[in-house]
This record gives C-alpha cells, structure tokens and sequence, in this order.
C-alpha cells in the first residue's frame, strides 16, 4: 500500500490539481466578471451592435455596415455640437481649475479665518443636484421676473440677457464653475495636505517666499491631482448635457436639439425615434473622449519625478 | 393639433404606413365589431375585479373624472400622474416604451401624434376592446384623428377648434377694439405695447404647434400626404400670408418673449401683460385653473380672420387618450378611457371647462348655454362651437409630426432670436423634415 501511492500520487497530481486551481480561480473572479460582463461590457456591446443596424417608419430595420458612422463623420450637426463642447473645454475648464486651485492654495496657506466655513460652502454647490442648480440660475438669469430683471430694474443697467444665442455658453459655463469649483478644490486641497511639512521647513531655511514654496513645492507636488481633475472636466465636457438640457425649456431657441453631441444623441433617440443613429453618435463621441483624455494622461504625466 | 382635414378626406382610401394617420372611420367599425359585444360585458366584471393603472395625463379636469371613477368603482386605483405637456410627455412615453418599463396604462396623446406612435405599434387597438361601437358618439374630425388602418388607437378626449381668447381690461385701458382681422390685429399689438412697454398683444417664442394653425387657417397646406409620398412645401399662399403678418410682429418686438406653459406665461396672463391667446377651445379649463386671479377679465371671440367678413378657423391641439401597447392592465385601462371620453366622465369634464370632442355634448342647448363665470358670463360655447364648425378643410400633418414639432426651435425658433427670418426659418424646417422622411423610407418631394 505504501509503495503504491508514491508513484499513483505524480500521476494523477500535476492534472488534478491544475484542473483544480483553474476552477477555484474562476470561482474568485466569476462574480465579478458576471458583473463586469453585464454592466460595462453587455451595454458597450449593445450600442455597437444598434450602431449597425437602421430602423426606418417605413421598411423596417435593416443592416447597414459602417453607413451610420459614415454618416455622423459628415453630419454637420455632430461636428458643430463638438466645436461647441470643445470650445466649452478650452474656454471653462482652466477658468474652473484656475479658481479651485486658488481656493485650495488659500485654504492650505494657513493664514484664512474661518478655514472649514469656507471649505465647506465652496464645496457645497457641488452637492446640490447639477438638475436642481440649473433650474435655480435659469430662474436667476430670467430678464422679465429673474434676478437679472430684477438688477435691471434696480440699477436701470440692461444686463444683456444671460438667455440668448450668444451668451447662453457662456451662462452654462457660469453654473458648471459654480457646481464643480468646489468639487476640484476638495481634490486639489487633499494633494496639498500630504505634502510634507519638512520641505516646507526646508524652504523657510533657505529664506523661500510665499510665492516660491507654492511655485516650487506645492504646484509639483499636486501635479497627480491636477491631471487627474483636467481629466474629468475635459469627460465632464465632453458629456456636457444636464444644463443645457434643463436650460432648454427657458430658452428654446438659443438651445438646439443638437446644442451638445450628448444633447444630440438623445435628441435623435427620443424624438426622433433614431436610436441606431444616436448609438453610432454616442460611441464615436466615447472614442473621442477616451482618446483626448488619454493623450492629456500621457502628456499630464510624462515629466512626473 | 387634432382634426387633420375632415370631411375632405373622409373616405380617402390611403395605402401604407401613413394611412395609419388618416383613414377614415369606415375603417374601423368592422374591426372592433364583432368582439365589442364580448368584451362589453367583460368590462363590468374588470371593473369588479379592479386593479391599479396609472394615467399620464396633464388635461386638468381629469382629476375630478378619475376622483368620480374611484368612488363609483372602488376596487380601482386610478394613478394620475402628470409627466408634462405635449412634447415633454411624449419624450417620457417614448423613453418608457424604448426601455420597455414604466409604461403608464393609459396616455393623453394629442391628435397630431397619434400617428407616429400607432405607426411604431406602441398603442393598443381600442375596437377589439369596444371602441368599435362608438362610431357617431365623436365629432369627425377628431374620430377620424385617432384611427390608423384598421385600428382605433384612442378615444378622442376634447377638440381644439381656435378662438381669440382676449383680456377685456387691456383692451378698454389702451382704448382698442377686439381686432376682427389679423391686420387689425397688427394694428392693436402696436397699440397695446405703446401704451405700456411691459404689455404685449401675445407672446410667443417659437411654437409648432401654434404657427402650422395659423398657416392651417390662412390656407396653407405645407404637408400633403398619400400613402407614403409627401410633399412638404412652406413657400404656398397661405403660409406668406401667415409669415408677412407674423414677421412684423416679430420684427417690431410685439411679441413677448416668453415660452407659453412656463412661469412667466401664467404670470403674464394673469397681469394683463399677455392679452390675448390665440388658441385652441381647451384653454378655459387651463385659464381657469392656471391664472385665478385673472377671473371675469378674460373673454372669447372669433379668431381673427385674413379676409375680413370671412369665418375660418382651424384645430390647435385637442387630445385622445390612448393605451400603450406595453399596458399590462389594458382591459382596465379601456375601462377608465370610455368613462372619461364616452361616458359620464364626459359631463364631469364639461363642468370642467374642458372642450368636449363627443357630438351629444357640443350640440346640446345645455352646453352652448352654460354662462362661464371666470368669463364674466360670457356663453363661451357658443363661440367655440361656432369656430368647430368653421374649420377649415383639408389640413394634413407628417406622420413624424413629433419629430417634425421637436426640431422646429432649432430652425424656426431662430427667427424670433437672430436675423433669421420666419421663411428663412421654414425653408430651413422643411430641409430638415425632407430629410428626416426620406431617412425614414417616405419619397418626399419627388
């Protein structure tokens, strides 16, 4: 019997238990990987399939290959609706980060009174509902019964309204700074606080001032945050929909259905019963953004220590 | 926007997917038929057995139907939920359909609309469920508004014939006469805002629905459907006549740049800074209910005419209620909708204020009669009955006119707020719509 099970053992071993640890392996990663298929693959996978595929009131569905992005390549309502969110990047997101890294330095700095007050009501917009903030400056920026009317009447100035063509961007751009000001600071200032205070002692000996200790030691150190928030704002963006959306209804003319690329594709999905066309919009709008946030990512971290 | 043309295109046999819009009512009686006898006595016994549907609706004078439906039936809840007016709702029914949950039981549809979700098969066919049996209880022209095919896919709920709904105290303050024609009306809009800068003779933002009325009324038909050809034309006589009126009004800053059915609209009807509307024969349950503190200063009088001495009218608005064909409930639902468009609920409704689509009512003495306190007595009536005979014939609607409604800001809505001008506008929508239809599979304009 002894002699037996030493040569049965490396016989049946190697298959047995590699059989096994297959199965355990997949055991551990099963429930995820269900999750993960059903969540972000299975939604991904559906668009790309709709995005093949044209129903029309009259015909039916049918296969169409690549036509449908060869037709959102030329649309002139998708590209201008990217120039709009993309001028809405260059112009609103440095402006945004730019205030929110001031508010941090501040805050860090050590010299404000009332630090958590102004933490916390900097930070606060970002908990109201981006729904809620929009309809609240809609309000605000109304000429006849708005706090813009209002101003008007009081100072007999004529604020420009808020509301029309050329300025509504502009008036968007206004409350997604005042939601997400905050939202960035809270990143910026929990960089700053993991700085290490001996390089600030340091800095002292050498006699550095205030401006060289944030050029110097602060700004290089949050590099990382400040990456990773120019990443979200440029998705941010790029997905821009929320506030135009509810402006809409108060200024219908100056806010098209094709106002922004995420504007678009629910336009064409809800009122123009053009689902295919609005995936095909949807995913080559996901590509754009995950290229430009990746080559932001690149160039962000390149010259990181 | 209901009675696509009707008389004119009663008995119009139309072939294909757009006949769903505008067949006629021979149609649908062999349909529903056979079965209604069947399923009449069904409904008792559903009404006995009870259950919950939920109705997406924002008709005011339903609440009280649905109160009248809950007592007289009290194994039944009625949900009544109100998820928007006209295009917002239909972008929520859509959106519940598209996801397939969430579906209410029964949907206000207006007439305009019907068509495209029948065409996409998203609404019950009634005359199985005993809508089949009502032929003659619904004036012609929303009857045949809800008819697609063969099916009836709703029952009509209330007409929009159009009258002049004006406010009697600006026009006594500013010292002008109710305008008869849309050139007197041209005349009192500059009157009415010189005498107060903040006062406007209407307002008006860019509305779909409003400016195919009026091109409607002036004669106009952009839209002409057979089948599934169309053509969509916005250069004809009748709508220059509309846009040469209109654009003055526009380019004078006549028209007070608020969006109806938002805040500021309510607000400016109730402080005479609105004083007129030029809308559909539902709008006294909505001004009643809507702008309170404007009771005894409203009035109603014909529709200001292109020709003077002329009676034209034509339909804005008026609704069905329809069952989405995702209803799990639709039995029920039929139910609660023959109550409320056919049966008592009817009467509930006209109490209201509501504009009923159901011939018994117009036509009785009772109806035209009845003296509307918030109108300062006024038989109001009488005038929109007048106007619903009135209306003129021939008028069609695409059967995207969703669709076609949702992008006319993007292209019309531009001459109320840049250089564009209004046929500037509609050469623009029309582009649009051609090839939107020609997308969707129709031949348009060839």
């Amino acid at each position: 019997m002894t002699t037996t099970s030493p040569t049965a053992a490396p016989v049946a071993a190697p298959g047995w238990r590699r059989s096994r640890r297959r199965w355990v392996g997949w055991q551990f990663i099963g429930p995820f990987m269900a999750v993960f298929a059903l969540v972000f693959l299975a939604p991904i996978a559906y668009s790309i399939y709709l995005s093949l595929f044209r129903t029309q009131l009259v015909g039916g569905t049918s296969f169409v290959g690549f036509e449908n992005y060869q037709q959102a390549l030329q649309d002139p309502l998708f590209w201008e609706g990217l120039g709009r969110v993309s001028l809405f990047l260059v112009v609103q997101v440095p402006i945004m980060l730019g205030i929110a890294l001031l508010v941090a330095l501040a805050l860090d700095g050590g010299r404000l009174y009332g630090k958590s007050f102004f933490r916390i009501s900097i930070f606060m917009p970002y908990a109201v509902p981006a729904v809620v903030a929009s309809l609240m400056w809609g309000f605000m920026y109304g000429t006849r019964f708005g706090l813009v009317g209002n101003l008007n009447d009081l100072l007999g100035t004529s604020i420009p309204n808020p509301l029309s063509p050329d300025l509504i961007l502009a008036a968007i751009g206004n409350i997604v700074t005042w939601e997400f000001v905050g939202y960035n600071m809270l990143i910026f200032y929990s960089a700053l606080r993991v700085v290490p205070q001996s390089l600030y002692e340091a800095a002292e000996i050498d006699g550095a001032t205030q401006w060289q200790v944030v050029r110097a030691i602060k700004i290089p150190a949050i590099r990382g945050a400040l990456v990773i928030a120019t990443i979200f704002s440029i998705i941010g963006s790029f997905q821009l929909f929320n506030e135009p959306s509810i402006l809409q209804s108060l200024a219908p003319n100056a806010i098209t259905t094709s106002y922004t690329p995420n504007l678009y594709a629910y336009s064409l999905s809800f009122s123009g019963q053009q689902y295919n066309y609005s995936a095909t919009v949807a995913i080559i709008m996901g590509l754009i953004t995950m290229v430009i946030a990746y080559v932001v990512q690149l160039r962000g971290m390149r010259k990181e220590p | 926007m209901t009675a696509r043309h009707r008389r004119a295109l009663r008995g119009a046999a139309l072939l294909g997917v757009a006949s769903l819009a505008l067949s006629a009512c021979s149609g649908s009686t062999d349909a529903g038929g056979g079965s209604g006898d069947a399923e009449a006595v069904d409904t008792a016994s559903v009404l006995e057995e009870g259950g919950e549907i939920t109705v997406w609706a924002w008709e005011p004078t339903l609440e009280d139907v649905v109160a009248d439906f809950e007592a007289e039936n009290p194994n039944v809840t009625v949900n009544l939920e109100n998820v928007g007016t006209g295009n917002d709702q239909y972008t929520a029914l859509q959106n519940a359909i598209a996801a397939g949950d969430g579906v209410p039981d029964v949907a206000q549809i207006e007439y305009y609309a019907v068509p495209q979700f029948a065409i996409a098969e998203n609404l019950t066919d009634l005359g199985p469920l005993g809508a089949g049996e009502l032929d003659g209880t619904f004036t012609t022209g929303p009857w045949t508004s809800v008819q697609s095919g063969d099916g009836i896919y709703g029952l009509p709920m209330d007409s929009g014939p159009m009258a002049l709904f004006y406010n009697q105290d600006v026009f006594d303050e500013v010292g002008v006469d109710v305008p008869t024609t849309w050139d007197e009306y041209l005349e009192a809009a500059r009157a009415i805002h010189e005498a107060d800068p903040n006062a406007y003779i209407a307002n008006d933002t860019g509305d779909a629905g409003f400016t195919t009325s009026m091109i409607w009324q002036a004669g106009g038909r952009p839209y002409q459907v057979d089948g599934t050809e169309m053509t969509i034309d916005f250069t004809d006589e009748g709508t220059t006549r509309f846009t040469e009126v209109w654009q003055q009004l526009i380019d004078e800053e006549l028209l007070a740049p608020v969006s109806s059915w938002s805040d500021e609209w309510y607000q400016g009807l109730g402080d005479g800074s609105i004083a007129t509307l030029t809308i559909g024969a539902w709008m006294p349950a909505n001004l009643e209910s809507g702008v309170p503190q404007a009771a005894g200063q409203w009035r109603v009088a014909e529709m200001p005419q292109w020709e003077s001495g002329a009676h034209d009218t034509a339909e804005n608005g008026g609704s069905s209620l329809a069952v989405p064909a995702a209803s799990e409930n639709a039995e029920l639902a039929y139910a609660f909708v023959e109550y409320a468009n056919a049966g008592d609920g009817v009467q509930t409704r006209v109490d209201g204020g509501a504009f009923p689509a159901t011939t018994a009512e117009l036509e009785s003495e009772e109806f035209q009669a009845k003296e509307f306190e918030y109108f300062g007595g006024q038989q109001v009536n009488e005038v929109l009955a007048e106007s619903a005979a009135n209306v003129v014939e021939g008028w069609q609607y695409v059967p995207f006119q969703v669709y076609a409604n949702s992008i006319f800001n993007d292209t019309v809505g531009q001459a109320y707020v840049s250089g564009t001008t209004l046929d500037e506008g509609l050469a623009a929508w029309q582009e649009s719509l051609v090839a939107y239809g020609d997308e969707q599979g129709f031949t348009v304009n060839e």
